[in-house]
Order: C-alpha cells, then structure tokens, then sequence
C-alpha cells in the first residue's frame, strides 16, 4: 500500500512537471495574447495542481496535507477568475485574437445585443 | 540569483514605468524565494506579502496618478552615477571580504548574543518560534519603533493627500446607481471576490495567533488582512468600501495599535518592572511573557492593517 | 530525488515565462506571464519545503497565492482603466 501511494505521488510529480514545461514552451511559442492564455492556464491547473496533488500522498494525512488541498482549491478558485479578468481587459483594450478569417469582432455590439434576450 | 540579476538589469533599462513595476514585483518574488532557500521563513513571508503585493498596488496607484513614461533628464552624464555606484559596491565587497565566511561556526556574531537568545529563549519566554520571542520580547523596542514608523508613514499620506469630503447622501446616491448596473456584468470577479475574502480574512488571524508557533505575526498578518479590504475596493467602488471601512474607523485602529503596543509596556512599569519587560504581567514568567508578546503582535497587525488600507483608500480616491 | 526534477522543472518553466514577460509585445502577455511566474513560485515553495523537510512554508505558498492573484486583478484593472478606486464594470467604459 505505501509503495503503491509512492508511486502514485512520483507519477503525478513527473506528469506534473512534464505539464509545466509543455506550458512554458506553449507561452513562448504560440502567437497571440489569447492563445497564450492556454499556456498559462496548463501550467496554473495541469502542472501546479498535479505536483500539489501528488505532494498530497507523499505527506499521508495531516494538516500538510489539509493545507495542500487548501492551496489547490485556492488556485482553482483564483487562476481562471484572474485570466478572465486579463482577457476582459486585453479585450477592451483592443487585443484581438489572431484568425484564420476576419470576422465580425465588436464586442460592445455583441455584449448588447445577447444581454437583451 | 541569475534570475534576479537578469530582472535588476531589466528594471534600470526599461523606460516604460509599468513595465518596471511589473518587473519589481517579479523581482521582490525572487527576493522571497531567495530568502527561502536562506531557511528564514518569517522574512520571506513579510517579502512576499509585502514585496510582491502592497507595493505592486501602491506602485500602480502611484503611477495613476501620474504620468507612465519616464522623463529622460537632459542634464548631467550619467555616467558620474554608474561609476559611484560602481565604487560604492566594490567598496561594500571588499568589506565583506573581512568578515568570516556564511555560517561559519567561529563568528563573533554566532558566541555572545545569538546562542544567549536560542538557548534561553525556551525557558525565559516559553514559545517555539524563536523569530517572534526576539522580535517581540528580546527586542522589543526596536519593533515598536517599527510600529510608529509605519503609524508616520500613513499619517504622513494622510496630511500630504489628505481625503476628500463627501457627503453621505451622495455616495448613496451613486451606490444605489451603481448597484443598477453593475450587477449583470463582471459577475464572475464579483462573486469570486465575496467567496474569497471572507477567508482570507479568517487566513489574516489565522497567521496572527499561529505566530508563536510558526511563521506569522503581527506584520504578516496586518498586510494580509488589509490585501481582503483591498480585494474589494479593487472589485467594487472605493466609495463602497469606504462605508464598510469607514475612515473614522480606520484613524482609530491605526492609533489604536500604537496604543495597545506602548500601553503594554507602561503596564510593565506600572506593575514593578522595566518598560516592555512583560514577566511581571502575570503570575509565572512564561505566561506573563506569553500575554505581552500575544497584545503587542495585535497592537503591530491592528496598526499594519489600517496603515495599509488608509494609505491605498487615500491613493485610490485621488481622481486624475 | 524526485524534488529535485520537479524543483528543475518549475525553475526551466520560470525561465521561459520570465523570456514571455520581458518580450511580450503587448502588456497583457507581461500581466498573464507574471501570474504564471507567481503560480510557479507557489509551486516551487512548496517543492522546497518538502525538499528541506519543513512544511510550514506552506503558508507562505498560500499568502503567495493569494497575493498573486489580488495583483493580477491590481494591474488588470490599472490597464484598463487608469483609476484605482472606480468599480470594475459600469457599462459606460465597458466591463471587466
């Protein structure tokens, strides 16, 4: 059983890290302010909830272990309102994302017209 | 301490100001991390809560306030200045040559005062984090005068700034109006924020109590919960925020904290020993030391919250 | 040994969003890079106290957290609106 959750912790501790650098090289290499925001969004929930997870089973229960899962749900709780609150913002402030063809992208028309339904 | 390097350089180059503030904070996360690995716990707690935080928002707050580029100066080379400085830290190096190597057994500093305090520290004062005993108790002059210091720094703010008057019915006014139509946007940050701070305030005392026993204390615990009073001025109006936290409340904790701290020390006059000597507080010498250490690090957490938040209200209500 | 990958991972991918803020043409990408670079320092806090063996400095991970976020939505809502103390949404500068 204890090997069993050691292995558990070591296979989501690499998957995790293996995440994280997927999402770095993502940050770096994909075109635009949006599709970035994929790439912060693997490595704020796929790598740092994954290794917070597997730190989880190598602590056995606790209060370390409460303050782990504390942790994690903080950061599911934070990290998609913060990125929404970023692309709102990047948004208004005139970042578009970059397509394949030009569409019809005002978003003051659009936010209107579906909050009158 | 590449990283840093990279981000210090970055910081002086750049003439954007915003994009400096947003390398500082990168940077003053480094300095946390840094002070980390260094094994001191309680001072990478204070850095990130107030490196990386407050500062980050005081700094935007600033620049709202003025203009976002920096002003090149016409006069002077500077490299008079590079070189200074240049001097300045090859001098400060080769003074630290001198001094024994980090954490060398046989400092003078590691013989007289320092195993004084961490053997005696458990039997004089009684509590496991030996950073709060000496903060509080062994030194506990040099942490109220850190206490009024930060009391000058919101005073000062609050003279030179000073606070608009407004009267009471209008900002019902503009409440009510805003409640209209605020309410079906931005829900998501709304309803996050009021999910959010409540714990977070609960996390601030939670870091206040825990002090004794493992990072915390009383700055920590004051910036903490001034960042959830200033989670919801962000998400909704200053004015708002500004009826939850009245300012007449916030002058009184400031104040307050001050008081409690240097009452507490005059109670230990009062009672037949030295000025913040706090074993004559109670019965036994531990307990007694227990009770000063648990009042003065509230006295510090009441006086850092509300300087914290006075100083951002005040920055905020400043219209452009 | 295990910390020790994860500790070079999260530091490899603090150095590729430490490249992302620096270059990023627009402010956003510095913004969205800087809250990934905070998540990473939560993360590596936490590896770290594992690492050294002692756990208080999860407090500290949570604090980090916690101040990562507030300055994320700070700096979001000083690019847009260029006033602190307004509300985030009133629908004549459009929303947040």
């Amino acid at each position: 059983m204890a090997l069993f959750l050691e292995i558990l912790s070591w296979g989501l501790l690499i998957i995790g890290s293996v995440m994280l650098i997927i999402g770095g090289i993502g940050m770096v290499r994909l075109p635009d302010v949006f599709s970035r925001m994929h790439g912060a969004g693997i490595i704020d929930t796929m790598g740092a909830c994954t290794i917070l997870l597997g730190l989880t089973f190598q602590a056995g229960l606790g209060i370390v272990t409460m303050k782990l899962v504390l942790i994690v749900v903080f950061i599911v709780f934070t990290s998609p309102t913060a990125t929404h609150a970023l692309a709102r913002a990047a948004l208004h402030g005139g970042a578009r994302p970059q397509l394949d063809e030009p569409v019809d992208d005002d978003p003051a028309s659009q936010g209107e017209a579906s909050s009158k339904t | 301490m590449v990283f840093m390097a990279v981000t210090g350089f970055a910081v002086a180059r750049l003439r954007n100001l915003f994009g400096v503030v947003m390398l500082t904070g990168i940077f003053s996360l480094m300095s946390a991390v840094l002070y980390v690995v260094l094994d001191a716990v309680d001072v990478a707690f204070t850095e990130a809560a107030v490196g990386a935080g407050i500062a980050t928002v005081l700094m935007l707050s600033t620049l709202a306030l003025t203009s976002s580029e920096e002003r090149v100066s016409e006069d002077g080379k500077p490299m008079w200045a590079l070189g200074l400085v240049v001097v300045t830290g090859a001098v400060l190096i080769y003074g630290t040559l001198d001094m024994p190597p980090f954490g060398d057994a046989y400092a003078p500093i590691h013989h007289h005062v320092a195993p004084r305090y961490l053997e005696r520290s458990g039997q004089e004062v009684g509590i496991p984090n030996v950073v709060t005993s000496i903060l509080a108790s062994y030194r506990g002059y040099d942490t109220l005068g850190e206490v009024y210091v930060i009391f000058t720094a919101a005073c000062g703010v609050l003279l030179i700034i000073g606070q608009p008057k407004r009267g009471r019915r209008r900002t019902l006014r503009m409440l009510v109006g805003e409640m209209r139509h605020g309410m079906r946007q931005n829900v998501i940050l709304r309803v996050v924020s009021k999910l959010l701070i409540p714990f977070i305030l609960v996390f601030a005392l939670y870091v206040q109590w825990h002090g004794d026993f493992g990072p915390g204390g009383g700055f920590q615990a004051g910036v903490i919960f001034a960042s959830g009073f200033i989670l919801y001025a962000l998400i909704f109006d200053v004015d708002t925020s500004r009826m939850v936290v009245p300012s007449g409340v916030t002058r009184l904790l400031l104040a307050l904290g001050v008081l409690l701290y240097a009452g507490v020390g005059v109670v230990g006059l009062l009672r037949g020993g030295n000025f913040l000597n706090y074993s004559v507080l109670a019965e036994e010498q531990t307990a007694g030391q227990h009770l000063g250490i648990l009042l003065v690090e509230f006295g510090v957490g009441l006086t850092v919250a509300a300087a914290m938040i006075t100083i951002f209200f005040t920055f905020a209500r400043q219209e452009h | 040994m295990m910390f020790a990958v994860t500790a070079a991972a999260v530091l490899v991918t603090m150095a590729l969003t430490l490249y992302r803020s620096i270059k990023g043409p627009t402010v956003y990408d510095r913004i969205l890079a800087i809250n990934a670079f905070g998540t990473l320092t939560v993360v590596l806090i936490s590896v770290y106290g594992f690492l050294s063996g002692r756990p208080d400095f999860l407090d500290l991970a949570l604090v980090y957290a916690l101040i990562n976020f507030i300055s994320t939505i700070a700096v979001s809502k000083y690019v847009e609106f260029s006033h602190m103390g307004r509300p985030t949404g009133g629908d004549e500068l459009g929303d947040m």
